[in-house]
């Protein structure tokens, strides 16, 4: 219980480490509560928008978990197939390279034109984020199984699909795993971005209009909300990562 | 009692590498390839498992039965054939899963004791020692039950100590078997083999061994003597150190 706590109680005293700096910067600089809040004023804006604050981040951490579920699926299938076949290889994998290059959060947009303002937007453009990293980390997995096991494979005459599912997809988990770490990392700047571009609801919504309206405590605590859902997507996607057998 | 059948000469890409071989390697007893590093002792291992590389073979390798030699030949290499994620039970049967067979747990088992890892079974490989490693390795290899083993360099990486006990190990539990070893350890040669040969760009030439029984004494005076003749016949191909 001692070690579990240990790290918690070191977290608890940076924060508040830092909680106090705000503080001190805001009182020192005297700088106006429209520019900067304290950490005070935050969370009482907090406390008293908290169902409006419950209701736009229940929207945002839909779209975000729907669009990472979604985008991390359709990369397992894509890796999947283009590790069993050779013509998809041929067609898809400069596609995959070329997507790479383009900045998805730029196509936000397009994607808003195209979808509307609603949902459908937001979980397009996170999954397609999540999409590149998590196919090209699989794949890379997926092709990079050692030689050693490929010579097994050979000997033991395992056919393509029992070589797939035996031996390149356990050795390619680790190689997933640091995928999703990625994916954790992007998704939620794609679910903000996607709101940003144009949206009547979400944290990234209710951010611009607090901005708009002066509102600056109320931005910060939507921020804050914002920042504990990307620690707790980070967590989960840790936790995942973790039961990734093999080598780290 | 697979017998083995090898001439010709062997290439790496456009250069021969050794020319004029001529093994015949006996069903049911040990055959030892020694050469030193870079000889192309590890291309005819993977040339004899049917595993592609820049090798080619110009002439005939064959069994003496007349059966194709694929899917007949077990192969175990210096290491890095185990799999990180599966346990010990699941490295020794993942032939018989990668085939589509129902993998036989209780004889994994038994020859996992049978190696001396009794009670390990659950562990991974990466906590075990390089010995344990090659223990696991070679539970496999008898878990395949081939009429062929190969052993490719099998304890080079182990200490002195670890190495002379999985010979005789080896020596053991494959007794019986087709076993063609490669090696460039003259006292691995002098201890296990029945037949044994110095490999050289030239071809294959048949040594002499001591009369003992296989796995060979390596205090007996016969062993040390015939070692010593192997290592004064190793050294000319070593750039002579001239203080």
């Amino acid at each position: 219980m001692r070690r579990l706590n240990v790290p918690l109680l070191r977290g608890l005293l940076a924060l508040c480490f830092a909680l106090a700096l705000w503080q001190g910067v805001v009182w020192i600089s005297g700088v106006p509560r429209f520019i900067l809040p304290g950490p005070g004023r935050v969370g009482a804006s907090l406390w008293s928008n908290a169902p409006l604050l419950l209701e736009h981040a229940r929207f945002t951490a839909v779209n975000l978990l729907v669009g990472l579920a979604a985008g991390v699926g359709l990369g397992v299938v894509t890796a999947l197939n283009l590790a069993v076949s050779p013509g998809a290889r041929l067609l898809l994998r400069p596609m995959l390279i070329f997507a790479q290059a383009v900045p998805v959060f730029a196509l936000a947009p397009v994607l808003t034109l195209w979808l509307g303002y609603g949902a459908a937007s937001k979980i397009v453009i996170v999954m397609m984020v999540v999409y590149f990293p998590v196919t090209s980390a699989f794949f890379d997995g997926l092709m990079r199984l050692p030689a050693p096991l490929d010579d097994l494979a050979r000997m033991m005459r395992a056919t393509p699909l029992r070589r797939l599912v035996l031996l390149q997809v356990p050795n390619a988990l680790p190689s997933l795993a640091s995928g999703l770490r990625l994916a954790a990392v992007y998704a939620p700047f794609a679910v903000i971005i996607g709101e940003w571009v144009g949206s009547s609801r979400g944290l990234g919504y209710l951010m611009l209009m607090a901005n708009g309206r002066g509102q600056t405590d109320l931005m910060f605590a939507a921020l804050v909300v914002l920042a504990a859902q990307g620690l707790a997507l980070f967590a989960l996607m840790e936790a995942c990562a973790r039961r990734a057998p093999g080598p780290p | 009692m697979t017998a083995l059948r090898l001439r010709g000469d062997l290439w790496m890409g456009a250069a021969p590498l050794i020319r004029g071989l001529a093994l015949e390697m006996p069903g049911g007893v040990w055959s030892c390839l020694l050469g030193p590093s870079g000889v192309g002792k590890s291309s005819l291992g993977r040339l004899i498992a049917g595993l592609p590389g820049p090798h080619r073979l110009e002439g005939v390798l064959e069994a003496c039965d007349g059966q194709p030699l694929a899917g007949r030949v077990a192969m175990m290499a210096q290491g890095g054939q185990l799999l990180p994620w599966a346990d010990l039970v699941g490295n020794v049967t993942i032939g018989a899963r990668l085939r589509g067979a129902r993998p036989d747990t209780a004889r994994a088992r038994a020859l996992l004791a049978e190696v001396g890892l009794a009670g390990l079974e659950a562990r991974r490989p990466d906590a075990l020692s390089g010995g344990q490693r090659q223990r696991v390795a070679l539970a496999r290899v008898l878990m395949e039950d081939c009429a062929v083993v190969v052993l490719d360099e099998p304890f080079s990486a182990l200490d002195t100590g670890t190495r002379l006990a999985m010979q005789d190990l080896a020596a053991r539990v494959l007794k019986g078997r087709t076993v063609i070893v490669i090696t460039h350890d003259p006292l691995e040669a002098i201890r296990l083999s029945d037949r044994a040969w110095l490999l050289g760009p030239a071809g294959a030439e048949a040594l002499a061994l001591p009369d003992a029984p296989v796995p060979r004494d390596w205090r007996a005076p016969q062993t040390l003597t015939a070692q010593a003749a192997l290592l004064g016949r190793l050294l000319p191909v070593a750039p002579a150190c001239a203080g």
